[in-house]
Formats: C-alpha cells, structure tokens, sequence
C-alpha cells in the first residue's frame, strides 16, 4: 500500500483531530491534538495498514513555546514498509498524555524513560516510575532548563 | 521505596537479586527474582546503572564534538554508531559521500557487526560452559580488531567515520591483513558450528528455552537478529538500504523458533554473511593509496609555517604519523567534495591563509557545521538491530535535541516476559542471547 493512500485515509478520518501534515528531509510528519493519539494510532495500527511496530517514543522540549512538550511517536508497518512520525504538543500546566502501553509492549518502558526526563505523565501506564535515574532524584534531566553540571545532594544508603 | 516486585511477591515465595554487578551479567543491569523452588513466578529488571546523561552531553556539544560520545554506546561496534550518526548529519546536509569512502564504511561497520556478534556468542557459550569458544571467538576478534586498529588506529573508540566521509583511508598493506582477518574468523566459525550445533548440553540449554513468538517480538519492537530469529524477515540494509548495500549480494538469515539457539544461530549466520559482504566490498577498492608513504623528508611544519609568511613553500609538508591516510592526496577519495563541512587538509592549514581560516571557521564555536532547521531520523542496522538517532536541529551548530533509538533497550524490556516460568539457570543463557550492551540501553 502506498504512502499516500495511508495519509489520505488517515485526513478523511480524523480530519478535524490532525493539525498539519507535512515532510521534512524525506520523513512523514503528522502534527496531531494530543486527545486523538489513541484513535489514531489505533486506527494505523489495524488492517490494512498494520503500523504494528513502535519503532520510538521521545519528547522534546521547547522551553520558549507555550505548548512547551512536544511527544514524538515513530511508527513503523512491517507489512508496507513505512515509517510515520506522529507528533503531539503538551502543555506544561497540562502535562499528560494517554500512554500506548495497551498498544504496544515496549512503550511501558519507553515512556517510563520519558517520564524520568521530561516529567511527562501518562495516563492508564501500569507502573510509571523513574528508569535510569533513581528514587529521591529531583527534577527532569532532559528539560532545557535543568543546567547541565547540576549535582544533587548524595542519598542516604538503603536499609533492609 | 518498596519495588513492584516487592509489593507484589507472594509471602511464601522467596525473593532473589541477580546484579546489578553478577559475573554471569554482562552490564551493569539488575533481575529481581520471584521465585518458587527454582521456577521463576515474577520477575523485574531494573536498568539506569550506567547512565551518563548521553542526550543531555550531547545537547552541548557540537555536531563535530560530539562524535567520540558516540563511540560509547556500544563499545563492541564502535563503527556503526559513528555511521548512525554520521549518516544523519549527512541526510540533514544532503552530502554526497565518495564511492571509496562508502565501500570503506561497508567494510567498516561489517567488522564490527562481526565482532558485535563474536563477543555475544563467545558471553552466551562461556557462560553455558564452553570456555574453548570464547577463546576462539575472542581470538577471531583479535584478527578483526588488529585490522581495525591498523586504520583506524584505535581498537574501541576509533572514531573513525566521520561528516562527509571516512577519517583516513586504509592502511598500507589494508588487503593482506583483511584477507587474514576473513580467514580467520572462518575457520573459528566453521569450528565453533562444529563445537556447539550439535552439542547436547549446549541444545538442552538453549533449545526451547525463552520462546518469542513473532508477535511478541513485534510488539516489543525488537528489531535485528532477535527479530530475525523468529522469522520475520526485516533487515534495514534491505529495508531501506544505505551506502552501497543494495549493490551488494547478500542473504539475510531467519530462523523459525525464536529460542535462545535460533537467536545463536541467526548470529553465526549472519556473520558469514558479513564476510560475504566484506569481500564483495574488497574488491571494489584499490590496494595503494594515492600517498602510500609516510612522506618523512619533507618540511617541519613550524618550518613551513614560517616560510608560507613570505611565500608558498616548494617542498611538502612532514605531517605527523598520526595523519596517516589523511594527507592531502587522498582527501578526493576519502571526503565529501562540499569543503564546508570537512576538515581542511593539514597541508593547507600550514602553509596557506584560506587553509588556516577553514580551519578556524570549523572548529569555532558558532560557526562549524549548521545543518537547517528541522527534524530527522535516519537509522543504521546495528549489531543488535535497527540503530536509529532522532535529531532536532534549531540551525546552530549544537543539536538542540538528540535522541538515540537504542536497540537493546526494547529487547531487554521483553526480559521480564520471556523467562516468566523457567528456571534459574535459564536467565543466563537467555540474558546471553540478547546481547545486551549497558552503554546503549542505558545511555
């Protein structure tokens, strides 16, 4: 199936849900509001479009806009050999997001990690914890205003 | 701070910690064990051991600084996270690499997929008892090292691949030294397929064991020989082929089980694949290089330096022996012609005044390479799957965001699922087989 067909399908459905579609140095970009990733990934993830893999789930931060979050899904089909990107803005007074663990496997500790760095809460995530940083770490690594050589105070040893 | 599986255990059930420093764990990574008799109920990996804040470092370098960081991440293939993130930088610039320079990066990252696996296979045998494999392996990494060594000129963190093309081009004498390491590693295979196929204690180890069913590995998103392992057919060099890879004839094996000896043996062979590749490869390029000595009777830099005030030195420059396979001859070969990304020639930098500000304007802060605006993706088939970097570029010269799609961080997360209801003794074989690398899963 080609690229095209997918894109246009996905603009008749859910034509009011998507902000812009667009391309940049050749990837497929679909700018969408962040209460419709679910229907939609749900929808690319059926026949026959089958974007059965999360290939990556990131978050970048743009410190100066007011939609500040940005989630980044890389969507993959096997079947059709294509790659989406699907993007979703936050804001920071508002920062959740529904969590595609339901959908895919490894996005439970995909977004565990986008949770230990940006902050972001995911909403129907079965055990949303910190995953390389450790328990008593304050503040989110990966924001741009967390200063690059900030130490945090030394934690007391585990007992028991 | 009680962890799930604490909360979670049964009373009756005892609780075993395997890590986060284990001699049978490769990384720094941690197994909380429920366990019932032997049988494992529950489980519960815990990473972040040896994390080093790589995103956040490499937000403040800049896109030349921060190659060496890459090194890092899987320090078995240094060369194909040079190539990932070399090869994004490119498709943001839109660079045209030299034929020679990308057949060299062929060359290049096929060794390191072959070491990548050799030190795998070699973990996973020894630590099922076979200690006789693991010297052959390790030794077969030698030969492939001592190659890697000779051009690169580092046998870990080379460094080697860089914006716009390769660092140096081969050594002298490249041919006969690649055509030993091929060797090599053939025979080590042959007797490794030798020691183990058919090796009762080994198949009972790992025949069956750690089953992954297709669809479970899609849904994890495992990609390389875990994926290929149970039969589904995704490669990225065919998928969307990069370099020259879809010139070049080459098989892609599967297996049918998805077991810990399917994942075993789609690495072996794999890896002939490799050689096969390497030697198609070989046979495009030339043995000599345009400057084949090290030019040693020429003038002392500081000499030249000093004459290139009044006017253009006659003689040649000496370079020092470190710039090997970089001297001015072979930049047509080994570069992208686009001077605006490259390093100038050394020869240039000491003797002529456009050679000496290209050499500023690249190095200084601001300036250097500035890719547009915009968002990429551009991945690489690593050795242990699809190597992916997502980078944002706001048009300076740092990336105002990178994120690495590390391939081991989804495989090591179906861990947990995959040894549910087995024993003990299985992690190790199965933790063996994932080939789990803590510089990239933990980054």
């Amino acid at each position: 199936m080609e690229k095209e067909v997918i894109l246009k399908a996905l603009q008749d459905k859910f034509a009011q849900d998507i902000i812009r579609l667009g391309q940049q140095f050749g990837d497929d970009i679909i700018q969408i509001k962040k209460k419709a990733l679910l229907p939609i990934v749900n929808f690319l993830r059926k026949e026959p479009y089958e974007f059965t893999m999360l290939l990556d789930l990131t978050c970048v931060d743009y410190l100066d806009d007011e939609e500040r979050f940005e989630m980044v899904y890389h969507l993959f089909s096997l079947k059709n050999n294509i790659r989406l990107r699907i993007k979703a803005r936050l804001k920071e007074s508002d920062l959740k997001i529904d969590s595609v663990t339901s959908i895919w496997k490894n996005a439970n500790w995909l977004e565990r990690e986008v949770y230990d760095m940006f902050g972001v809460q995911f909403e129907g995530h079965p055990d949303l914890r910190r995953i390389f940083m450790y328990d008593g770490f304050e503040g989110y690594p990966l924001r741009k205003d967390y200063p690059l050589r900030k130490r945090q105070p030394r934690i007391p040893l585990k007992r028991g | 701070m009680p962890t799930r599986i604490q909360k979670e255990a049964r009373r009756e059930s005892m609780l075993l910690n395997m890590g986060p420093s284990h001699p049978a764990m490769h990384g720094t990574i941690r197994i909380m064990l429920e366990l019932d008799g032997e049988r494992i109920l529950n489980s519960e990996v815990e990473v972040g051991y040896l994390h080093r804040g790589f995103e956040k470092i490499c937000e403040n370098r800049t896109y030349f600084n921060l190659l060496p960081y890459t090194d890092r991440l899987n320090y078995v293939s240094p060369l194909i996270n040079n190539l990932g993130y070399v090869m994004t930088i490119e498709k943001m610039l839109g660079l045209e690499v030299p034929e020679h320079a990308q057949y060299i990066r062929v060359i290049m990252s096929e060794l390191s997929r072959i070491s990548d696996h050799l030190t795998c296979l070699a973990a996973m045998a020894m630590e099922c008892g076979a200690f006789t494999v693991f010297l052959y392996k390790i030794k077969a990494r030698e030969f492939i090292w001592d190659f890697i060594e000779r051009t690169t000129g580092a046998r870990m963190t080379t460094s080697y691949i860089r914006i716009g093309g390769v660092r140096a081009n081969l050594h002298e004498g490249w041919r006969e030294d690649l055509i030993k390491a091929v060797k090599e590693t053939r025979l080590v295979l042959k007797d490794v397929h030798a020691l183990l196929d058919k090796n009762k204690i080994f198949l009972n180890r790992t025949r069956d064991i750690a089953v992954v069913s297709p669809e479970m590995a899609i849904n994890y998103g495992w990609t390389g020989p875990c994926l290929r392992s149970t039969g589904v057919y995704y490669d990225v060099r065919k998928a969307y082929p990069y370099l020259v890879y879809d010139q070049i004839d080459f098989e892609v094996p599967l297996g049918e089980r998805g077991d810990n000896f399917d994942r075993y043996m789609v690495r072996m062979l794999e890896m002939e694949q490799s050689l096969r590749i390497i030697e198609q490869a070989m046979k495009k390029l030339p043995d000599r290089s345009p400057a084949s000595e090290l030019n040693t009777e020429g003038l002392e830099p500081a000499e030249a330096i000093k004459m290139a005030r009044v006017r253009q030195p006659e003689k040649k420059v000496k370079l020092s022996p470190n710039l090997q396979g970089m001297e001015k001859e072979n930049y047509p070969l080994i570069l992208t012609s686009d001077r605006r990304y490259i390093m100038p020639p050394k020869e240039d930098v000491y003797t002529t005044i456009e050679g000496l500000i290209r050499h500023f304007k690249y190095f200084m802060r601001g300036h250097g390479i500035r890719p547009p605006k915009g968002e990429v993706y551009f991945s690489v088939e690593g050795g242990n799957g699809e190597l992916g970097y997502y980078i944002v570029s706001d048009g300076s010269d740092k990336p105002y965001r990178l994120h690495l799609r590390a391939p081991c961080f989804h495989i090591v997360s179906a861990l947990e699922e995959m040894i549910q209801g087995h024993y003990i003794a299985d992690v190790i074989p199965t933790f063996g087989s994932l080939n789990m690398i803590g510089g990239e899963l933990d980054r």
